[in-house]
């Protein structure tokens, strides 16, 4: 199955992944690819696999079966694929900040990189910026609002500048007004990044409104691929 | 009453006079449970990550053991020391018994095993999600382990108080592996013990107040160290 505009070569590669769960399949996934720059939508109700699928793009889970290939090169999930993940980035649902300010929050994941302390302190202000939390730096995280909360939490993804930026339905928790204000600046702050975007979420109108192409899952396999609007009509996801 | 302003006169005046014995007997009280709960952190934290992290067959049975090490009773963990430093048991050569190293290793084997037991129940009370974001973040194994010790530094600050607690306060293990030696060995809690069965109540209680204070002042430290920067 290939999914996204075939440009070079994908970005990512599974093939034949099968993850299994008290002697049941919750993952069979033939073949996907993701090619670089876009986003693509993994749609599906709940407990359709679609998180399952994120923490295997992720390499934060060793399917049973199959081969998983970034950037053209064969991943050994097992071994913590520490030169891969820092090629990746991924939000979760829940913002999962640690318990010190924000500023240190973004930087966290640039100190483990070992970047130098002026650069890193360069791009979290200019990501802290870019996302409207600027003013916020010197805050504990447990004080943030919610909004501010995923704000960081994206940021602390997007300093990374990540080839692959995989986000587990990371809007869901938000108010209106605050989820529609961060999915309006999502398209420019992927292009900021250079980042190529997976999106899990089973809201069809997030689907449509940030990716081109989706797939589709129901009960751990994809059911439908292609163009979004084409894919949620398939698998009957359709806003009304 | 008069017992207890007698007592609180004796304390000040023990302490103020620099009264040699008194100070060497709460210097060595300190240093003993200090260099126990520091040990104790140093080995207790690791080995609690490494309990709560990994899985292995009879690793019920290790967290069992550590649980019930968190309720060792002082005097025999004092009686096994004593057993293994006589001078014809296992390590009866080293000559440690009745040493303050004595005691550090009996206060050891009663303040592991809570500093241990305490840092599974925090490293496990941590969010599994929180796990994999630092992994996805791109942590090595190690740096993964230190960022899970620092999220947790609050209950793990809790641990070393309580390890600090019982090794200061216990009196059974040290009067047996240190033979509570007047210039040697003698802590502030088996001297009060010898006070007391003198009928110095007086010394005794004065000797228990400094005691307090001296836990009251490391606990106080170790609080602001825990408490520091978190809003009320």
């Amino acid at each position: 199955m290939t999914v996204g505009a075939p440009r070079d070569a994908p970005l990512l590669e599974l093939r034949g992944v099968r993850v299994r769960r008290g002697g049941r399949t919750i993952l069979d996934v033939p073949s996907l690819d993701v090619w670089p720059r876009g986003v693509l939508a993994v749609v599906g109700r709940n407990g359709a696999g679609k998180s399952t699928l994120l923490q295997v793009m992720a390499l934060l889970l060793t399917p049973d079966a199959g081969d998983i290939r970034f950037a053209g090169e064969r991943v050994t999930v097992g071994r913590n694929p520490v030169g891969v993940r820092r090629r990746m980035a991924v939000v979760f649902q829940e913002p999962l900040l640690f318990d010190t300010s924000v500023f240190e929050n973004v930087a966290s994941g640039l100190r483990l990189r070992g970047v130098s302390r002026p650069e890193a302190r360069e791009r979290v202000q200019r990501w802290l910026t870019q996302l409207g939390v600027g003013h916020l730096a010197n805050r504990q995280a447990r004080t943030l609002s919610g909004g501010e909360a995923r704000r960081t939490s994206l940021a602390r993804a997007l300093v990374l500048e990540p080839q692959l930026l995989l986000l587990d339905e990371p809007f869901a928790a938000l108010d209106y007004f605050t989820r529609q204000e961060l999915l309006a600046e999502l398209p420019s702050l992927l292009e900021a990044a250079s980042s190529t975007a997976v999106l899990v979420t089973h809201d069809p109108t997030e689907a449509l409104r940030l990716a081109t192409c989706a797939v589709a899952l129901r009960d751990g396999q994809i059911v439908a691929e292609g163009q979004t609007d084409e894919v949620l009509l398939a698998a009957g996801l359709s806003p009304r | 009453m008069d017992l207890l302003a007698s007592a609180l006169l004796t304390a000040f005046r023990l302490l103020l006079s620099g009264d040699a014995e008194t100070w060497r007997v709460a210097l060595l009280s300190l240093r003993v449970s200090l260099t126990a709960t520091a040990i104790s952190l140093l080995v207790g934290v690791p080995l609690g990550t490494w309990l709560a992290l990994s899985r292995f067959p009879g690793r019920g049975a290790l967290l069992a053991l550590v649980n019930t090490g968190m309720g060792m009773p002082p005097v025999v963990a004092g009686l096994v020391i004593t057993i293994f430093l006589w001078r014809s048991g296992p390590l009866g050569g080293l000559q440690l018994l009745y040493t303050p190293t004595a005691i550090v290793i009996a206060q050891i084997a009663l303040s592991l095993p809570i500093v241990a037991g305490l840092s599974v129940a925090a490293i496990q009370q941590l969010d599994p999600r929180l796990r994999l974001q630092i992994l996805a973040l791109g942590a090595t194994r190690l740096q993964y382990l230190w960022l899970m010790v620092r999220e947790t530094r609050l209950p793990l600050l809790a641990a070393v108080m309580a390890g600090f607690g019982a090794v200061i306060s216990e009196v059974g293990a040290a009067m047996m592996v240190g033979g509570n030696i007047q210039g040697e060995t003698r802590v502030l809690t088996t001297a009060t013990v010898l006070e007391s069965s003198k009928g110095n109540f007086d010394v005794a209680l004065a000797l228990g107040i400094i005691l307090l204070a001296l836990v009251y002042a490391v606990n106080l430290a170790l609080t602001w160290v825990q408490q520091r920067g978190r809003p009320p």
